[in-house]
C-alpha cells in the first residue's frame, strides 16, 4: 500500500483512542473492500488489494460492498451496465483473498423487472464469494412494494417487517435497514415507526464495544435533501447508536464516494457499477450522468471525498482502475 | 370514452372512485404525437417531467379534461396521488406515458413516490 493513497484520520480525542486509528482509504473503481480490524474499519480499493496481496490476520474480517448495478438500464450514460457489472465481479475474483461475503446496498436493477433480476442473478452466480447480503434500493421495489425483492434476496436472513435484519460476523453486528418503501409526499428516504422501533430493539442487548455496521440504500445523512438524498428519520436511528465506540454506516444510491465522521459514526456512500451521477447540486437535478464512452470507467473511478472530524483533517486522495 | 389515437401500447383501467365520474388510465410506449392530439374534442394536457420536475407543477383544467404525464429523464418516474385521491401510475420509464381524465372539481395533489421530494397539482375546475 502506498502510503500517499491513504486517508489517516486521527480520532483519538473522541475515547476511542485505544482502537489507534481509522485508516480509511479513498478508492475508485467498482468495489471496496472494508476489512474490521480492531473494530475500525479500513476500506481499500480492488486493485490495490490485487496488488499489495492480502494483508489480513486469520482473526480478521473482510467483507465487500457493492451497490447500485441497475441492470436493465441502457441508456446514454451506460448502454452495457452487465458488461461493468462483470468487470466488478472479475476484480472480486482477482482477490487473492476472497471476501467473506458481500453487501449489495440496493438498485439490483432499474426497473424491478423479473427479467432483469434474473440477469443479476445469472451474472452473481459467477462470483466466487457466495454469500451476499441486500437491501433494496428504490428501483427494485418499483410496482410492488418489494415482494418481488423479498422474495429473491432475503431467504439467508431472519428478515422482519418490509425486510430489515440484522447477523453477526467476528463479534461485529450487522444491520440491514429498509429506507425506500412507502415514501411520503414531499419527503426523503424513511425508516418507519416499527422499523425503528426494532432497531433499538435489536441493540439493546449488545455492548458498547460492539463494533456496529448498518447498512441501507438511501443515505442515513443528510447528503444533499434537495435531491432527496437523505433520510427523513435517520437521526432517530443514529440516536440509538450513539453509546457504541466504532459504528460504521454503508450506503448506496448517489453513485459516488462522499465520506462523512460524526463522533463515532463513520457514514460512507458506495460508488455504482452501472453510472456516475452529479455532485450534489452540480447539475439540475440528479439521475445517470452521461461522460465520453471511454471515460467511464476512470470517472466511476473519480473518488472525491471531502469530510472530517472535529479538528482532524482528512486527507483524500483519488486513484482509478484506468 | 372515445379513444381515437392508435397507442402502441395501452392499458385501460376502469378506476373505481368513491364519487364515480373518474378516471381512465392509459400507458402508452410512444408519446410524442399522442401528447399533442385532441382527444374527442375535450383538450388534452401534458405535463413534461423532465430534470426531476413536473412542468407545469400546476396544472389547472376543466372536470373530464384529459391529463397526460410524459417522462422525458432517464430515471423512472410515478405519478401518485396524495391521499389516493386517483389512480396511480405505474413506474414509467424514458418517454413513457400515463394518462387520466380529470374528475370532479377539486385540488389534486400528487408526487412521485420514487422521488418524493416531486410534487404538483391539480386543479380541476367545473
Amino acid at each position: 500500500m502506498n502510503d500517499h493513497n491513504h486517508i489517516l484520520h486521527n480520532i483519538d480525542h473522541d475515547g476511542i483512542d485505544r482502537r489507534g486509528f481509522l485508516k480509511c482509504m479513498a478508492w475508485a473503481g467498482t468495489g471496496v473492500l472494508w476489512t474490521v480490524s480492531g473494530g475500525v474499519l479500513i476500506s481499500k480499493t480492488l486493485a490495490q488489494i490485487a496488488k499489495a496481496g492480502p494483508v489480513l490476520l486469520a482473526t480478521d474480517l473482510s467483507f465487500l460492498q457493492i451497490s447500485d448495478s441497475h441492470i436493465g438500464f441502457s441508456k446514454e450514460a451506460n448502454k452495457d451496465v452487465t458488461e461493468t457489472f462483470k468487470i466488478a465481479l472479475d476484480r472480486i475474483n482477482a482477490m487473492p483473498a476472497p471476501p467473506s461475503f458481500l453487501i449489495h446496498t440496493g438498485d439490483i436493477t432499474q426497473l424491478s423487472k423479473p427479467e432483469e433480476f434474473d440477469t443479476f442473478d445469472q451474472l452473481l452466480k459467477s462470483c466466487r464469494t457466495k454469500d451476499v447480503f441486500f437491501v433494496p434500493g428504490e428501483h427494485d421495489v418499483l410496482n410492488d412494494g418489494g415482494k418481488l425483492y423479498r422474495d429473491r434476496y432475503l431467504k439467508s436472513v431472519d428478515a422482519k417487517g418490509a425486510g430489515w435484519y440484522s447477523f453477526n460476523k467476528n463479534g461485529v453486528h450487522f444491520i440491514g435497514l429498509v429506507n425506500v418503501l412507502e415514501l411520503q409526499a414531499g419527503g426523503l428516504g424513511q425508516l418507519g415507526e416499527e422499523q425503528l422501533e426494532w432497531l433499538e430493539a435489536d441493540l439493546k442487548g449488545l455492548g458498547a464495544d460492539t463494533p456496529i455496521v448498518v447498512f441501507a440504500h438511501i443515505p442515513l445523512w443528510a447528503v444533499y435533501p434537495q435531491w432527496g438524498w437523505g433520510t427523513s428519520d435517520s437521526e432517530r436511528a443514529l440516536s440509538f447508536l450513539k453509546r457504541f465506540a466504532s459504528v460504521t454506516v454503508l450506503n448506496g444510491h448517489i453513485h459516488q464516494v462522499l465520506q462523512k465522521v460524526e463522533g463515532n459514526i463513520t457514514f460512507h456512500t458506495a460508488m455504482s457499477t452501472a453510472f456516475p451521477q452529479p455532485a450534489p447540486g452540480t447539475a439540475p437535478s440528479p439521475g445517470p450522468m452521461k461522460v465520453p464512452a471511454e471515460k467511464l470507467r476512470s470517472m466511476l473511478g473519480l473518488t472525491s471525498v471531502h469530510y472530517k472530524q472535529g479538528n482532524s483533517a482528512l486527507a483524500v486522495v483519488d486513484s482509478n482502475l484506468s | 370514452m372515445k379513444h381515437m389515437i392508435a397507442f402502441v401500447r395501452q392499458n385501460k383501467k376502469a378506476v373505481l372512485l368513491a364519487i364515480l365520474i373518474v378516471l381512465n388510465f392509459c400507458l402508452a410506449a410512444r408519446g410524442d404525437e399522442a401528447a399533442s392530439i385532441a382527444v374527442g374534442g375535450d383538450k388534452r394536457n401534458t405535463i413534461e417531467i423532465r430534470d426531476f420536475m413536473f412542468n407545469p407543477p400546476t396544472l389547472t383544467v376543466k372536470a373530464g379534461d384529459k391529463i397526460t404525464w410524459i417522462n422525458r429523464d432517464d430515471e423512472p418516474h410515478t405519478v401518485v396521488s396524495v391521499g389516493k385521491k386517483f389512480q396511480k401510475s405505474s413506474a414509467l420509464d424514458t418517454d413513457q406515458e400515463f394518462t387520466i381524465t380529470a374528475g370532479p372539481a377539486g385540488t389534486y395533489e400528487y408526487f412521485c413516490s420514487v422521488h418524493p421530494k416531486m410534487t404538483g397539482t391539480i386543479v380541476v375546475e367545473k
